[in-house]
């Protein structure tokens, strides 16, 4: 789950770790009364992406009158296709040096790793393909924790500007931070250089991992909700996972993986798929959900049903899906394949309810549903 | 490391109504179970099986070499760092959704004790005609036959749906190791590639990838210097980008872990890459071929 710039330093806040002052703002009119609060301000665009400034999303405003005439500008425009509908009224911060400094779950190490560049700002990927020696990066034993004497190693040898202490502090908070909020990604670009050899995050990149989320729920209200279309809502709230595309087969198979192969036949095959929907895993009792869900999208000219059980039940998948069948009466052409665990029950419950046979093979099911939907 | 039918194999969790059903099938399969864990319940048995209080307590009493999980999200480290420390080989880590932190630290655990860890995320492990470990459907034998074609998957239920393709084109499977859908995992696609190219039995493999991460990207560089044929297929080709599929490591962004990116690496590697499940029969029927034509002259 992203969360945006303020709702990422709020984290840090309450982690103790040094942040400018801001006031997020929605209107125009709470723009001028922040701005008549902090005085001479930043007014920022509040979308997750890395492209705010080169968009025009960030202006310096020395005045009431600056800050709501860039207000105007800033709310409502669209970066990268996100409508910004927040700004983040901050403090100027004078700062002499800009670093950049991350901790995320890297997949390589196994472990937390720390990034932190003696060059940060705007420009750092072209900074860390054109000055390397400037990158440092750092496994941490999560077992153990951080280790201040590794990371004075980790930053020894850049140009500093006497603040080294500052820093050390500065990434040991940080760390405690990503351990207590669960964090996937925590970047802070860039960390500033205050003329009194303090640091301070001037902003901050914050994604929570989604598989901790059911443990940090006061947390995750501050992230930014998926943008969903209202069926992928619906589909949501029922605890199945379903993408809505612009295609006429429905598809409903079990498992991210075969879901995925399953779209890419019915493209192989000339079709073009209507949803991604995945019913495996602890999600295989809601067959009839997600029948539901399908054939709620008024595209869909055919079903195609995949199944492949190996943990997720074939029987149990095709006893939720006969049951919405038989409430909702669609009139659609069904085509199955059903293979793995429990499949004799499954196929014979599909023979018995709806008198139709299942495809021994998967792209006789997946053609026959193909030419149903053109 | 290959599951055999000698390894005492440990199933944490036993007791639950999944741990029953697949603890009969792996029995049923030839695996060698030598009880199950569950606090609540040491002491007691278990479809005949005895039941300790801890993964401690099981090595003490009847020793094991290898420790299947099924455990939810919220228990896992627990179960899986007590199954370390007690000593185990290898732990087969079957649970979704456990907090990644978490399995930084069951990763840790591991490295500090020599375990192999499989997953999370994992279906498991099949060796056709003698043994598994897991929640595949190794006793369907539309599925599995013995056989000396290797797999690896990251996805259980793609996993079957290509097991099953094998099957179809009267070919049997050596080994089916699935890998795991998580983005952190303890065996690589490519440590399992590795496993299979050693592995006697194995003449042929096939690699069942998907989109996101670089696991397929890092396979390639091992498959370039096997003599044994690979033949992948590679599942998302047609996702939408930048939309998460379900498993935490299928998500496309930017030019990283996308199927072009798979697929180059791959053929580049001397890897034929099919464009749907069904092709991959015959690719593996062809690829033999090429192979023993290649080994006689």
């Amino acid at each position: 789950m992203n969360f945006v710039e303020h709702a990422g330093k709020r984290m840090l806040e309450e982690n103790g770790l040094p942040v400018p002052s801001g006031i997020p703002c929605s209107t125009v009119e709470e723009v001028e009364t922040a701005a008549g609060r902090l005085g001479p301000c930043v007014i920022k665009a509040q979308v997750a992406t890395g492209k705010r400034g080169k968009a025009g999303g960030i202006k310096l405003s020395n005045s009431v009158p600056e800050a709501r005439e860039n207000a105007m500008g800033i709310l409502g425009m669209e970066i990268d296709g996100l409508p910004v509908e927040r700004v983040l009224v901050e403090e100027q911060v004078r700062f002499t040096s800009e670093f950049y400094l991350s901790i995320f779950n890297d997949a390589a190490t196994k472990s937390p790793l720390i990034l932190f560049s003696a060059a940060g700002g705007m420009d750092i990927e072209e900074s860390a393909a054109t000055a390397p020696e400037l990158m440092r990066q750092m496994p941490v034993d999560i077992r153990k924790g951080i280790n201040r004497p590794a990371v004075h190693e980790l930053l020894d040898g850049l140009d500093l500007f006497g603040s080294e202490e500052h820093i050390v502090e500065f990434i040991a908070d940080l760390y405690t931070a990503y351990r207590s909020s669960d964090a996937e990604l925590i970047e802070i670009n860039p960390l500033g250089l205050l003329e009194d050899g303090r640091v301070i995050a001037l902003d901050c990149k914050f994604i929570l991992d989604d598989q901790s989320a059911y443990r940090q729920e006061s947390l995750a209200e501050g992230g930014t909700p998926e943008r969903l279309t209202p069926l992928e809502q619906r589909a949501r709230d029922l605890g199945l996972k379903y993408i809505e595309l612009p295609g006429e087969v429905g598809i409903l198979a079990n498992g991210a993986g075969l879901t995925m192969a399953t779209m890419d036949a019915v493209t192989h095959y000339g079709g073009s798929p209507a949803n991604f929907l995945e019913i495996g895993g602890d999600a295989y009792t809601k067959g009839r959900d997600a029948l539901e869900i399908v054939l709620a999208n008024p595209s869909v000219k055919s079903l195609l049903v995949n199944f492949c059980g190996a943990f997720a039940r074939t029987d149990i998948m095709t006893q939720g899906l006969l049951e919405a069948w038989k409430e909702l009466k669609p009139t659609i052409p069904v085509f199955f394949t059903i293979h793995g665990t429990g499949e004799e029950e499954a196929k014979k419950l599909v023979q018995g309810e709806l008198e139709i046979t299942p495809f021994d093979f998967m792209d006789d099911a997946v053609t026959a549903a193909v030419e149903a939907a053109a | 490391m290959i599951p055999n039918a000698a390894h005492k194999i440990l199933v944490q969790g036993m007791t639950g109504r999944q741990g029953t059903f697949w603890t009969e099938q792996m029995i049923a399969c030839g695996s060698n179970v030598v009880g199950g864990v569950n606090p609540k319940k040491a002491g007691t048995s278990h479809l005949g099986l005895p039941v300790y209080g801890s993964a401690h307590q099981a090595l003490r009493e009847a020793g094991f070499d290898i420790a299947v999980m099924f455990i939810p999200p919220a228990g896992a480290k627990v179960a899986a760092i007590d199954a370390i420390e007690a000593g185990a080989k290898m732990l087969v880590c079957l649970t979704e959704h456990i907090p990644i932190q978490d399995v930084l630290e069951i990763m840790a655990a591991a490295r500090a004790n020599g375990t192999r860890v499989v997953g999370p995320n994992t279906a498991g492990i099949v060796v056709p005609g003698e043994c598994f470990v897991g929640i595949m459907p190794a006793f369907n034998e539309n599925v599995f036959q013995p056989g000396n074609v290797g797999i690896v998957s990251r996805s259980g239920s793609l996993g079957t749906l290509v097991s099953l393709q094998l099957v179809q084109h009267g070919i049997g499977q050596s080994v089916f190791y699935g890998v795991g859908g998580d983005s952190v995992i303890g065996t690589s696609s490519r440590d399992a590639l590795e496993f299979l190219d050693r592995d006697p039995r194995t003449e042929a493999v096939v690699l069942c990838g998907e989109i996101g991460g670089t696991a397929e990207e890092e396979a390639a560089e091992y498959a370039a210097a096997m003599s044994k044929p690979v033949v992948a297929f590679v599942a998302g080709r047609t996702a939408p980008k930048d939309k998460k599929m379900g498993h935490a490591g299928a998500i496309v962004t930017g030019d990283k872990g996308t199927y072009k990116s798979k697929k180059t690496a791959l053929e580049q590697a001397g890897v034929e890459v099919v464009a749907v499940p069904s092709q991959i029969g015959t690719a593996v029927i062809r690829s033999r071929d090429v192979n023993l034509n290649a080994a006689a002259s």
